[in-house]
């Protein structure tokens, strides 16, 4: 089975393994300038043009798996020689114009942008082009083509444009790290900074000393990932690595559920914090809203201040399928709840630099949350976790009128709306990633099946109801 | 004061957390030591056991108490210590 879906994320994952190797036998120092020969090893190059530009490349991504830029404070960054610099000319005619007798092109344009050469093939004239998009929609050829970037394409908040050397760049001010970019430049130039070092050493430490064991708060969505092993192998894997114990992200959601039931029926309207790239939207884009963002701390920041309440000299690692997480960790109120942050991908990588094949690991046990708590993971969760925590704590008379909204596209239109005071609901569910955490950048892989793997591990929580699963730590 | 916490820890959750904590209040409330004690849990005590929960009191771990020798437990290593203290 394929541990992930693009090759970019394999060549990702190669680099932090080796990396994370190295931190593990203490060589980091010596064995670093290795690595690109080691990723690239044949003198016949099989990414780029030739073996030496590969290795510079790979060598921009162990910076990257070592924490960084550090002048940089997004977690998101460009690897300005992997980017391909990608055709961002706009509408084209290509080949495929038959040099037809119709030009509904030509009709349809406003701009009178098109004309025709001898052969009776279309051309775009650049300079009164608009972009608006007609003349593709009416060819009955489809032969009109728009050459945008998949990483502009795929930031719907509009961070990315290019620099001076034609590279992408990211515009931090705009960026809320969601990671979609990540994921979708097809030559992985985009990648988010890796914290994989100082989970290592955290680990490392807590072996010298007890006090400061180390516990890795999972997101549900792990549910959905690792599908080449059991759930239980995987917390096996995890405990292997060096961590104290697994505990589910899932009961801090069970937490967050029911205050945050109890908070919007105090104001009358809320948004949800648990996603940090949809509250750093707000934050950006809607700041006259940001007042209404539900008071909670996200399910991980809250049962990791738990963890921290029953045990002060733990240190909590957060697994998620999350690049956002990685911003959120760094805030203020977060920063001394948890203390690093690494994603499924990573874990993986962490896994195998140990040599951990976990899907021949004994079946260990991950139960802590409620079925509202494990569905937080894929869109719509969190609204139904809410709708059940107002009828478990008597707030029935409160009208629930939750907007679910899968992806930040869905979560703009809500916001605008509620900024216009004509959104018809009392409580905005915003995901930024499609389909919630499971579309999130950080996984292994993607699939239709996810959703339905999380609602399956929701129902295997032995406890059905919020306030039971909370009652065990109250 | 002493300092009891239960494991709460997924493997000690699945063998009866709820069922110790519930039996440890009604005895602390009904033998009146709610101002001697103070009950937290802990996500692993590290000596997870086939037979039931463990329960850590004042730094000594317990491991296995099921509802059968919950009884005996409470009485031989919290009331007991508490009548003597």
């Amino acid at each position: 089975m394929r541990k992930f879906d693009t090759k970019v994320q394999h060549l990702k994952y190669k680099v932090l393994r080796e990396v994370a190797r190295l931190a593990w036998n203490d060589r980091l120092a010596e064995g670093i300038m290795d690595i690109p020969n080691i990723i690239v090893p044949k003198s016949e190059p099989t990414m780029r043009c030739c073996v030496y530009k590969e290795r510079a490349i790979v060598a921009e991504r162990v910076k990257l798996a070592m924490g960084g830029d550090s002048s940089n404070p997004n977690v998101i960054e460009v690897i300005e020689i992997a980017c391909d610099e990608c055709p961002m000319s706009g509408y084209e005619v290509s080949s495929a114009c038959r040099g037809c007798l119709a030009h509904r092109c030509e009709d349809v344009c406003k701009r009178g942008a098109i004309s025709f050469d001898d052969n009776h093939v279309a051309h775009i004239d650049k300079t009164k082009c608009v972009q608006c998009g007609q003349c593709a929609k009416v060819c009955p050829y489809g032969a009109i083509l728009n050459h945008t970037r998949p990483c502009v394409k795929a930031c719907k908040v509009k961070a990315i444009s290019s620099n001076n050397e034609n590279a992408a760049s990211i515009d931090n001010h705009a960026c809320i790290a969601c990671g979609a970019c990540v994921y979708q430049c097809p030559f992985g130039a985009i990648m988010d900074k890796s914290f994989i070092l100082n989970a290592i050493e955290l680990l490392k430490a807590s072996q010298k000393d007890e006090a400061t064991r180390v516990y890795a708060v999972v997101a549900p969505s792990i549910s959905s990932q690792f599908s080449y092993a059991k759930l239980g192998q995987v917390i096996s894997g995890i405990k292997a690595l060096g961590f104290h114990t697994v505990v589910e992200a899932a009961l801090g959601a069970d937490m967050v559920a029911l205050s945050e039931a109890r908070e919007l029926a105090e104001k009358g309207f809320l948004t949800s914090s648990c996603c940090p790239a949809f509250v750093a939207y707000i934050k950006k884009q809607f700041p006259d809203l940001a007042p209404y963002i539900s008071h909670n701390l996200s399910p991980a920041a809250t049962i990791a201040e738990y963890i921290k309440s029953t045990e002060p000299g733990a240190k909590v690692i957060f697994i998620g399928p999350c690049t956002a997480k990685k911003m959120e960790m760094q805030e203020d109120r977060v920063k001394d709840l948890i203390d690093c942050v690494i994603t499924f991908e990573e874990l993986q990588a962490l896994f195998d630099s140990r040599d951990l094949d976990i899907s021949t690991m004994e079946e260990d046990v991950l139960n802590n949350a409620s079925y509202y708590g494990r569905i937080f993971a894929r869109s719509g969760g969190l609204s139904d976790a809410v709708a059940q925590a107002l009828k478990e704590q008597g707030l029935d008379d409160f009208d629930l009128k939750a907007v679910p909204c899968d992806g930040i596209e869905a979560c703009r239109i809500a916001l605008l709306k509620a900024s216009r005071r004509m959104l018809n609901g009392n409580f905005i569910e915003g995901m930024a990633c499609q389909g919630g955490c499971i579309g999130g950048a950080g996984c292994l892989t993607h699939g239709e099946k996810n959703k339905a793997d999380v609602d399956k591990y929701g129902e295997e929580a032995l406890e059905k109801t919020i306030t039971d699963a909370v009652s065990m730590i109250q | 004061m002493m300092f009891i916490r239960v494991c709460i820890g997924s493997s000690c959750h699945l063998r009866g957390s709820q069922a110790i904590i519930d039996l440890l209040q009604k005895a602390i409330e009904e033998n009146g030591l709610s101002d001697l004690v103070v009950l937290t849990g802990s996500f692993c005590l590290g000596k997870c056991h086939p037979k039931g929960v463990t329960v850590s009191v004042d730094d000594v771990v317990f491991e296995g108490i099921n509802p059968e020798n919950f009884r005996e437990f409470f009485e031989k290593h919290i009331l007991l210590p508490l009548q003597n203290a």
